[in-house]
């Protein structure tokens, strides 16, 4: 494919590679953490860590919108379909988080509930125009890439007067999340050299906003693209700044990304949305003014004033360590469920569930040397993973790596 | 209550005849076809299969289902064995070995590139059969009717399963027909069982694959998922992706023929190639090493699956196999696959290896390997 198969080039990776080797100071390690799942993904599907050298390790982050999404949410969004009788539409991801009770959408969907899979928010729509006798509510979730999409829909259910349409609203900043882990790399709790940025949240908003992480926190930011050879190239700007001692925001993703980002895009955003005073985020807790509600002006189409219900604690289940992963502190092998009884068949926990969740991708594409891998990045319990290795039961099972870019994509 | 697919007259006109009005009543049907007769008027009035719908008594057993198999399923599937007119089928099978199989189709839509649910129900099965290295011989069929479906849609569907049956060599020899109410199912859901026979020497199954064979694939992979997803989500690309819907037998046939030390075949159908490599590694208890750039994907299969975040490996076909022969055979194989039509396209993707774990791991295109794993959750609904 023209434009693509350029950037998943064999050639060319291997040249860099020996570029990466040769700058990469064999006295120390460089830990670079890919914010996105899409990083994620690439790094696993395309054996990125197979050409790198043993002292550059990527330590995953928490862009997987589905899996930072609490399960207090989904909770409600059961509750919006189950009591409320409305049309759902989700999009395929979240499917099968877990919510609270053992419960999900998938199961909520066979109980009787009307959860539907869209692929956009056009689908929702449609939908909804099609059956003007049901309320459809669209589950919005994803960082600053899908939110547009989602304002957009907001502004046609008002052109076309479609009251039988409502947003659920779940969309997240990438910014505060950065500047939580980053607190936490302060605090020692992660060790972190460099950020590979986010590609598609930086179309929209730019790389301005990262500006904040070598100013505040002395790190090096490069805004990387999503193709295997935009993350190694991206990893090694991040060594060279790591090696002259600099720190500033550099921009890999040139081909999509500027300083100032896609601002109709903001200006959308900023008509339809406001920022939430805090958000619960799975993993890193809540934080202020890290999500947006939608604003007063189509406050009508806000499908949490229009279907309430009761707020939901969101028990996650005992033993899940996805908070930890999303974190950066965990590997996923470090978890005990990883593996044993938390697979893409029966995941326990939103990563394992997200093809852009680091458990999933691990689990997928790169079990087979979880061993060696564990004694590289060298994060302890290393048993757990032996164990998982050995166990039988975990073999048949796991996850296609389906829908990699799909509608929610950080 | 067995059905009745009487074969008929070309004109679909039936005639009085004692064993026919028995099928109406539920029993048995097949009634021998009285081509030629001037038939006294059986039924009010011809089935308007131009204007008309299934509704209720289509399935009751009574006149209207008689009419229904009279002048709609025996008109496209008649032959010899069902024109005996009983509620099974007699036949003394040829000699060897056989093998049995039987699948459900779900399709939506009914229609797609390339194909429809009629041709599907008769490949779907044929290939089944046909992956034991077997000859397919007779088909039987089982309709489930959703009340409403227009009538010329299923005479669309029959005539289609008639005209798949004749080009694969193998008969429908018994039918069944039961209607849904509305919104109890989806226009049309067809079952097949079909039964086939084993040549002499010929031993294939799962299990057989051995560290050193060769893992061949009969052509592009991800054609039908991609064909039918583009219809079902509108999405509208500017190529039309069409379906690879069709029987293998006869490909299977110059094979066994060419090497027939062949250890496996198998259709990679729903979970494509990467599902089907998974359960044949763990059947066998070996593992597989594949590369990525010997699979061969259609450039436009590639990037609608680029665009919709889907991996062709995991993208259903319904008109492909996977081959694993001994290495030494694998050249021989090939030739012999790329010599057929349905074969332009083989290629040797990989090979068998030892692997406790039986995974099955590719060398990517980029330089890196991963694991190809099972599929998890459903990818794709009704693909087939």
């Amino acid at each position: 494919m023209k434009y693509i198969d350029e950037f998943r080039d064999g050639a060319l990776a291997k040249g860099l590679a020996r570029s990466i080797a040769a700058a990469a100071d064999t006295g120390r390690t460089y830990r670079l953490m890919e914010f996105c799942g899409g990083h994620t993904h690439a790094i696993y599907r395309y054996g990125v860590q197979d050409l790198m050298p043993a002292n550059v390790r990527f330590v995953h982050g928490p862009g997987c919108p589905v899996c930072v999404l609490p399960m207090a949410r989904i909770d409600q969004a059961i509750a919006m379909a189950v009591e409320h009788g409305v049309t759902l539409c989700t999009y395929g991801d979240l499917m099968r988080v877990p919510a609270s009770e053992r419960n999900s959408l998938l199961k909520a969907k066979a109980g009787g509930a009307d959860i539907r899979m869209i692929y956009s928010t056009q689908d929702a729509l449609a939908i909804a125009r099609k059956a003007p006798e049901r309320q459809v509510v669209l589950f919005a979730i994803g960082f600053e890439t899908t939110t547009p999409p989602t304002a957009v829909a907001i502004k046609s259910a008002r052109a076309e007067r479609l009251e039988n349409f409502s947003v659920f609203c779940n969309h997240v900043l990438t910014p505060p999340a950065l500047a939580t882990i980053l607190t936490a790399a302060g605090e020692g709790v992660v060790q972190l050299d460099g950020i590979l940025g986010p590609s598609h949240v930086s179309t929209v908003i730019g790389s301005r906003p990262y500006e904040f992480v070598p100013a505040a926190f002395g790190k090096p930011v490069v805004i990387a693209g999503f193709e295997p050879l935009d993350v190694m190239q991206s990893a090694l700007m991040l060594i060279r700044q790591i090696n002259a001692g600099q720190a500033s925001v550099e921009n890999q993703y040139t081909r999509a990304v500027t300083r100032d980002g896609n601002p109709k895009a903001q200006a959308l955003m900023a008509e339809v949305f406001s920022p939430r005073e805090t958000f619960e985020w799975r993993g890193l807790g809540f934080l202020p003014a890290s999500a947006l509600r939608i604003a007063g002006a189509y406050a009508e189409l806000d499908a949490e004033q229009r279907f309430p219900v009761a707020p939901s604690t969101g028990r996650e289940i005992k033993g899940c360590e996805c908070p930890s992963v999303l974190r950066g502190v965990m590997e996923p092998t470090d978890c005990k469920l990883f593996g044993s009884v938390c697979t893409p068949e029966n995941p326990m926990g939103a990563c394992m569930v997200s093809s852009e969740g680091a458990c999933a991708a691990y689990w997928s594409y790169g079990r087979f040397r979880a061993p060696a891998s564990q004694s590289a990045v060298g994060t302890g319990a290393g048993s757990s993973v032996a164990a998982t290795m050995a166990a039988p039961a975990n073999l048949p099972t796991a996850s296609a790596p389906t829908r990699r870019d799909s509608a929610v994509s950080a | 209550m067995t059905a009745p697919l009487n074969p008929s007259s070309a004109q679909g006109q039936s005639v009085q005849d004692p064993s026919a009005e028995q099928s109406s009543t539920s029993v048995s049907a097949l009634t021998p076809a009285q081509a030629s007769a001037p038939a006294a008027r059986r039924f009010a009035g011809r089935l308007d299969i131009k204007h008309g719908t299934i509704d209720m008594s289509h399935g009751s057993g009574g006149r209207a289902m008689a009419q229904l198999i009279d002048e709609l399923f025996r008109v496209h599937l008649d032959n010899p064995l069902l024109a005996q007119g009983n509620d099974q089928a007699l036949f003394t099978p040829p000699p060897g070995r056989l093998v049995a199989s039987t699948d459900g189709h779900v399709i939506s839509p009914l229609f797609f590139p390339g194909g429809d649910i009629g041709a599907l129900a008769v490949h779907g099965t044929v290939n089944d059969v046909a992956m034991a290295g077997a000859r397919p011989l007779y088909l039987t069929a089982s309709f489930i009717l959703e009340e409403g479906l227009p009538l010329a849609d299923l005479e669309r569907i029959v005539a289609s399963m008639g005209a798949a049956a004749r080009a694969a060599g193998v008969q429908v020899v018994a039918g069944d027909t039961k209607v849904v109410e509305r919104g109890k199912g989806d226009g049309c859901f067809i079952s097949t069982t079909g039964i086939g026979v084993v040549p002499d020497g010929i031993q294939i199954s799962g299990d057989l694959a051995r560290p050193g064979d060769a893992i061949l694939v009969s052509g592009s992979i991800g054609d039908h998922g991609v064909a039918i997803l583009s219809k079902r989500e509108n999405l509208g690309f500017e190529t039309e992706i069409v379906s690879d819907c069709q029987a293998l037998n006869d490909l299977v046939a110059v094979m066994i023929e060419a090497v027939p030390s062949i250890h496996c075949l198998r259709d990679p159908t729903r979970g494509g190639l990467a599902t089907t490599l998974n359960e044949l590694a763990l059947q066998s208890r070996v593992g597989m090493q594949i590369r990525e750039p010997l699979i061969p994907v259609r450039p436009e299969v590639s990037a609608a699956c680029e665009l919709l975040g889907l991996d062709p490996l995991y993208v259903a076909n319904e008109g492909k196999l996977i081959a694993i022969c001994p290495g030494d055979q694998a050249e021989t194989l090939l030739a012999a696959m790329r010599a057929h039509p349905k074969g332009r396209d083989a290629a040797i993707i990989g090979q068998v290896v030892e692997d406790a774990h039986h995974f099955v791991q590719m060398e990517t295109a980029f330089g890196g390997s991963r694991i190809v794993d099972w599929l998890a959750g459903e990818q794709l609904p009704r693909i087939c």
